[in-house]
């Protein structure tokens, strides 16, 4: 029952942070009774602008009108008396509680917390197939049913604007199906949904309206029967499309790395790597395509000797080094960009210089037997500051206080140095900025024309075609398909990853 | 850390600073409160002590230093070593029982039982650590066991083993050949500094250098910041924390030794029990570095000592000074938390400043 | 809360202790007064021993449920030590002036300042709580010895160390049910005179501050896991960001988590003040904070299984008091519950598990057959020994919550 009043209304919203602009001049509209995607870039200031319209954060500038009426929204539970909800994309669930208790907490008051809730907690789950016990702890459910139970929770506190914050990203397409089953019964009950996504196909199929975002503002709408994804890509990230050029190939035939078999098992002996085999060789680019989570963090922590497999082996050159540890390998020139450079690639609280030795701790510059080479790690951290464009007051700064692209650059430089033979890159670019990616693209080649043999993993499928000499692509920790990245296009990768028919 | 602009200093200093300031407030107030003077407890604190006290200032200091730095490689580690009390119980004895055994004469002996305390604690810490390794027992929990255990178990020996004598009971007097003279600054009625107060400097000094100058020092810290970026690195976690528990014990065996071969001569009455404790206070007092413990085992060896003065000239009961270190304590980790996020805030908007001055230039 | 939920409430917590406690109680019994029969310790199961057990339990079982409240919100309060010294001062000042119960709740409010100190660090500012925790038990040992110092030597009965002479709580006694259970108890028949005895010390001369902390156990538990308060409370210590997006005051429930957290230590404190003893004295805690912290951890974050640690652990804490035969009695005891885990534990094909259990309980049969006494010193080390195997053996077992230590700001939800 679509109305006449607008579901929201965002008018030249802005939010700066301590040294950045989230977002500035957003104007946004979603029409009642319909799927809205909001679509962008990482960074592009989509997250900010949902916490927004959550009560999470508060707008420094703009108005929020909710339904007709102008409000402001201190905190969540503001928004959700104006009928907003919000799934986040890391699920906000609490394990060790039942479906039920994380439903009705902060609900209480409305069906109580016994067996009115109950009933009520089956009644939405029949009505739009949910399929949720009330009774059973969170952590018995898998994804596709924790994020049903996401969406429910919001419906339970009687909302009629339901945000979903990158739902996809954690799903597999069957589920995905399943979820545009749920979000289109959603629309025909009357509610309005915000979907937040950069991925387009998936956009085109649901989306009613789109707005697109691009540094920290809006820079357009379309209409998903006429819009094309080539336009919406072209307001996502501007008028030319930066993705790298691909050049003359530069493999060699000494392979560098090679994997068979590799299998790997976690503790309730259930496969995250199934019988992998790769080569790489000097001068070669290897990309792993695929949908996050489908075995690529532990192909990566396999390969850096954070995980043991269970079965195969990993060769360096001609060395086994199936059960190296992590020294070990780096030691023998691995070069490892990780993939939360937050998590395990810095010391946040460590100035840049000390984050130089991190890794490097047992070779020179940065040590001398086993003492540290303070002096010598210093003046190498200055040498990466000025090749590497590292924009920093200083190499005392803490690393915290650098953007994300320079934390990546100072990263990069660091895992160039020492003459490495081998590099991991796990998206090397996500979350900087163009000026720093193109830089990092052009770093990573040079590195495989002087013969660096390189395995790149990356979720941005023109990065990977352009930077790779062979793309393998991995779903539910196998390899399903090798593609020639000059004769391939983004939709067969996306057709492969997903596990339909290949091209 | 590195660079000595006075900004950065300053900012160093505000958190013990502000804390300090709180602890006199709270003590006076507390003093008033029950109805005594602070003003005479201050006038009492503050007067120059007495040489014999000064004495007892720098024994003191030297121990709880030495806890302190026993507690500060835990810290560094992001390990918290909550029992250095027991550790330090257990080697003690240990070393006091090998001492007064006299397998060895002279100096000899003394050394032999450094190390042994050393290994002692150290071995009594490695279960806390072998326990989190294997086991992923919190350290938190285990050590406050162990606490409990050395000290019945150092009782039970004791009581079954021990030298009784009248109504108390002691290990071995250590004989003449194995007690070490100290230095008299003052006359000798005043007391000696003890000759293992030498241990004190040698931690300190030692602490710094494995800390900033060697890998494992950087292998230490760097666990301890951030034990996900630590383990990318090639740091074995496991490895580290059994490692690094074993050394905070080992250092923890050392806290008593001083007055053993200095004054008390045995394991008995004499010991001196609560220094873990203290010690632990001190390293996050002065925030876990060498210079600030030492600043700080001696403002608390210096509230303890000069305390006794208390009881001749005030009606204040010298317990008093255990809250103002309580407080002490509390108050300059709060203020270091406030500190650190305003800190943090200042430093990315001078980031963020200095980029758009940059970009504006290149424009 | 409508009344359908109510009473449904009512059955299942009836069910779920019936049905736990039911069987492991009758087991327990059954196996405790074999082991007094074949070691022929009366003792053992005396009215007196389970008095003195009650009492050593419930200082415990104050700290115990005094972390469980903090913990379940998200909050590690290893402070309970220091809050439970103050509150052993202030029950003493209290009682001093204006008799036991306002004494119970002056160690409660001494016992919340502490609580609130700690709060106010690990909530508002978010301090490391085990540093807080350590500095509070710094602040609190301080506290009670100097106020001690400067307030009790002028009383009547009291020193700089003591205060002696203070009334204690009402004590109860059924009559009839007393005298027939103790007619019982004295006859030492297999089980039933167990079971007597144990009725014997809960009806004669019972402190009614002992019934209080019992009523509690269920209270903390009803409160915790039956209503709103409480599920928002444990929220907070499950996903704090999850609770904040669903409009939980994630600090307004720690605090009061927190505060809850040292006013029960500090009864447990006037506990030890009041009845355990007739007086205070300057460290009469002797750590049992930090054995109320053991027992909950013991019985798994949970209201029953806290209960369960505390009465061991109190249990142990009694027999050292007495005569060391029954100690020695109690090795059985340990070698024959450490078996039958093994046992269960092979049945559940958790073999290295059962093997390690098995020889322990082994080695303590041997203790057993090869000697006549046990030293007291190892009757104080059991709640520490106990705990750690507890923990090494079970720590995969053991589920706390899981924002657990975590310190919390808000607006670091999404």
């Amino acid at each position: 029952m679509p109305s006449d009043v607008d579901a929201v209304q965002l008018r030249g919203i802005g939010k700066r942070f301590p040294g950045v602009i989230a977002n500035h001049d957003v104007d946004v509209t979603i029409r009642s009774g319909t799927v809205h995607a909001l679509i962008g870039e990482n960074g592009a200031g989509k997250s900010t602008l949902m916490k927004i319209l959550y009560g999470v954060q508060r707008p420094d500038d703009g108005t929020i009108t909710i339904e007709g009426k102008d409000v402001v929204l201190k905190s969540p539970t503001e928004a959700i008396d104006a009928g907003v909800g919000m799934v986040f994309q890391h699920f906000m669930l609490a394990d060790n509680l039942t479906v039920l208790e994380n439903m009705v907490l902060g609900a209480e008051k409305l069906h109580g917390i016994g067996d009115a809730a109950r009933t009520e907690i089956r009644r939405i789950s029949d009505r739009f197939g949910f399929d949720l016990d009330p009774d059973v702890l969170v952590e018995k459910l898998g994804v596709a049913a924790r994020q049903r139970l996401e969406i429910a929770k919001v419906l339970y506190r009687g909302a009629r604007i339901i945000i979903l914050d990158e739902p996809t990203a954690v799903l597999v397409p069957q589920e995905v199906e399943a979820l545009f089953v749920n979000l289109r019964e959603l629309k025909d009950a009357g509610n309005s949904v915000l979907f937040i996504s950069h991925k387009l196909d998936e956009v085109l199929a649901i989306a009613d309206d789109i707005t697109v975002m691009r540094r920290g503002t809006t820079v357009g709408t379309a209409d998903s029967h006429t819009a094309t994804k080539r336009q919406l890509a072209e307001l996502m990230v501007g008028s030319e499309l930066p993705s790298p050029e691909t050049e003359e190939s530069t493999v060699t035939d000494t392979v560098e790395l090679s994997l068979d078999g590799v299998t790997l098992t976690d503790e309730f002996g259930r496969n995250l790597l199934t019988d992998l085999s790769l080569k790489i060789r000097r001068g070669e680019v290897l990309g792993i395509a695929g949908v996050e989570g489908n075995g690529q963090s532990e192909l990566v922590e396999t390969i850096m000797g954070m995980r043991i497999p269970s079965a195969g082996t990993i060769k360096l050159g001609d060395q086994d080094v199936t059960h190296w540890h992590t020294r070990q390998l780096r030691e023998a020139g691995i070069g490892y960009i990780p993939e939360d450079r937050h998590r395990h690639g810095l010391l946040l609280d460590a100035p840049l210089w000390e984050n130089r030795i991190l890794g490097h701790q047992t070779r020179p510059p940065s040590a001398k037997g086993m003492w540290i080479n303070r002096k010598g790690a210093r003046q190498d951290t200055e040498r990466i500051v000025a090749d590497y464009d590292v924009r920093a007051p200083g190499i005392d700064t803490p690393a915290r206080a650098l953007s994300g692209g320079n934390q990546q650059k100072l990263i990069v430089g660091r895992e160039m140095s020492g003459d490495p033979v081998l590099l991991i890159a796990s998206h090397p670019t996500r979350g900087v900025d163009v000026g720093a990616q193109a830089a990092i693209w052009d770093h990573i080649k040079r590195a495989r024309r002087a013969g660096l043999a390189v395995l790149l993993i990356s979720a941005d499928l023109d990065e990977l075609i352009g930077l790779s000499d062979t793309i393998q692509v991995i779903l539910r920790g196998r390899f399903v398909g090798t593609f020639e990245p000059s004769k391939v296009t983004p939709q067969d990768l996306g057709t492969a990853m997903t596990g339909g028919e290949a091209a | 850390m590195t660079s000595f602009n006075p900004k950065t200093i300053g900012l160093a200093l505000l958190a013990p600073a502000i804390a300090i300031i709180l602890s006199i407030l709270v003590t006076t107030a507390v003093i008033a409160a029950v109805g005594s003077s602070p003003g005479e407890f201050w006038s009492t604190m503050f007067e120059m002590p007495k040489p014999r006290l000064r004495v007892d200032i720098v024994n003191q200091t030297a121990m709880i230093y030495i806890a302190a730095v026993a507690a500060a490689i835990g810290f560094r580690m992001g390990l918290f070593n909550i029992g250095l009390e027991g550790q330090y119980t257990i080697a003690s004895f240990a070393a006091a029982s090998f001492a007064g055994a006299a397998y060895l004469g002279g100096f000899a002996n003394v050394a032999a039982s450094i190390i042994v305390a050393m290994v002692v604690g150290a071995a009594w810490s490695g279960i806390a650590g072998i326990l989190k390794t294997t086991r992923g027992v919190s350290e938190v929990i285990s050590t406050i066991m162990l606490n409990a255990i050395a000290v019945t178990l150092v009782g039970y020996f004791l009581n079954n083993y021990g030298v009784k004598e009248g109504n108390t009971v002691h290990t071995k007097n250590l004989e003449p050949g194995s007690t070490l003279g100290g230095f008299a600054p003052f006359e000798d009625r005043d007391g000696e500094i003890w000759a293992l107060s030498i241990i004190a400097v040698l931690v300190g000094v030692g602490f710094w250098v494995l800390l900033n100058k060697t890998r494992f020092g950087y292998d230490l810290r760097a666990s301890g910041q951030s034990e996900s970026a630590a383990l990318a690195s090639g740091i074995n976690p496991k490895r580290m924390i059994l490692v690094s528990m074993m050394l905070s014990g080992a250092v923890a065996g050392l806290i008593w030794l001083p007055a053993l071969f200095g004054g008390a001569r045995n394991y008995g009455t004499s010991f001196q029990v609560g220094l873990g404790f203290l010690g632990i206070a001190v390293a996050l007092l002065g925030r876990n570095r060498p210079l600030g413990m030492l600043f700080g085992a001696l403002l608390f060896a210096f509230l303890s000592v000069k305390s006794n003065d208390l009881t001749f000239s005030t009606d204040v009961s010298p317990s008093i000074v255990q809250i103002t270190q309580g407080v002490a304590v509390l108050a300059v980790v709060v203020t270091y938390e406030v500190v650190r996020r305003w800190r943090t805030r200042l430093e990315q908007r001078a980031v963020s400043r200095e980029l758009a001055e940059a970009r504006e230039a290149t424009a | 809360m409508s009344t359908a939920t109510a009473t449904s409430t009512k059955r299942t917590i009836v069910e779920r202790l019936t049905k736990s406690w039911l069987y492991i109680g009758l087991i327990g019994i059954g196996v405790v007064s074999f082991v007094r029969i074949v070691t022929d310790t009366d003792d053992l199961t005396g009215a007196g021993t389970i008095r003195a057990a009650i009492i050593a339990t419930c200082p415990i079982l104050a700290a115990a449920l005094g972390g469980l409240w903090a913990e379940r919100a998200g909050v590690v309060n290893i402070g309970l030590e220091g809050q439970m010294i103050l509150g052993t001062w202030g029950a003493a000042f209290f009682t001093y002036h204006y008799g036991p119960w306002v004494g119970i709740i002056g160690a409660a409010i001494l016992g919340l300042v502490g609580g609130l100190l700690h709060a106010i660090a690990t909530v508002t500012f978010g301090v490391d709580h085990i540093v807080s925790g350590v500095a509070i038990n710094l602040i609190g040992a301080g506290a009670a010895t100097y106020l001690a110092e400067a307030v009790f030597p002028d009383y009547e009965g009291g020193g700089p160390r003591q205060l002696n002479g203070l009334e204690a709580p009402t004590q109860i006694t059924i009559p009839g049910v007393s005298d027939l259970a103790k007619d019982v108890a004295d006859r030492h028949w297999f089980f039933v005179s167990d079971v007597a005895s144990f009725i014997q010390a809960l009806t004669t001369n019972i402190s009614s501050l002992s019934l209080v902390m019992f009523a509690l156990v269920v209270v903390s538990a009803v409160v915790l896991w039956r209503t709103s308060f409480g599920l928002r409370l444990r929220s907070c210590g499950e996903n704090p960001q999850a609770a904040e997006t669903l409009g939980v005051n994630v600090y307004l429930y720690k605090y009061i988590a927190v505060l809850i957290s040292g006013a029960l230590a500090g009864i447990g404190g006037g506990f030890l003040a009041l009845v355990s003893s007739s007086g205070f004295s300057t460290g009469q805690t002797g750590g049992r904070g930090y054995i109320g912290l053991a027992a909950m951890i013991f019985g798994n974050w949970r209201p029953g299984g806290l209960l369960a640690g505390a009465l061991t652990f109190g249990y142990t804490d009694s027999l050292r008091l007495r005569d060391t035969q029954s100690v020695h009695a109690l090795l059985l005891l340990v070698a024959l519950g450490l078996l039958a885990f093994a046992a269960f534990r092979a049945v559940r094909k958790q073999v290295r598990g059962a093997l390690v259990v098995a020889v322990i309980g082994v080695v303590v049969m041997v203790w057993f057959l090869a000697t006549d006494s046990v030293p007291r010193e190892f009757t104080v080390m059991t709640p520490y020994i106990t705990t750690l195997f507890v923990l090494a053996l079970g720590a995969q077992r053991l589920r706390m919550p899981a924002a657990d230590g975590k310190s919390y700001r808000r607006g670091s939800a999404g």
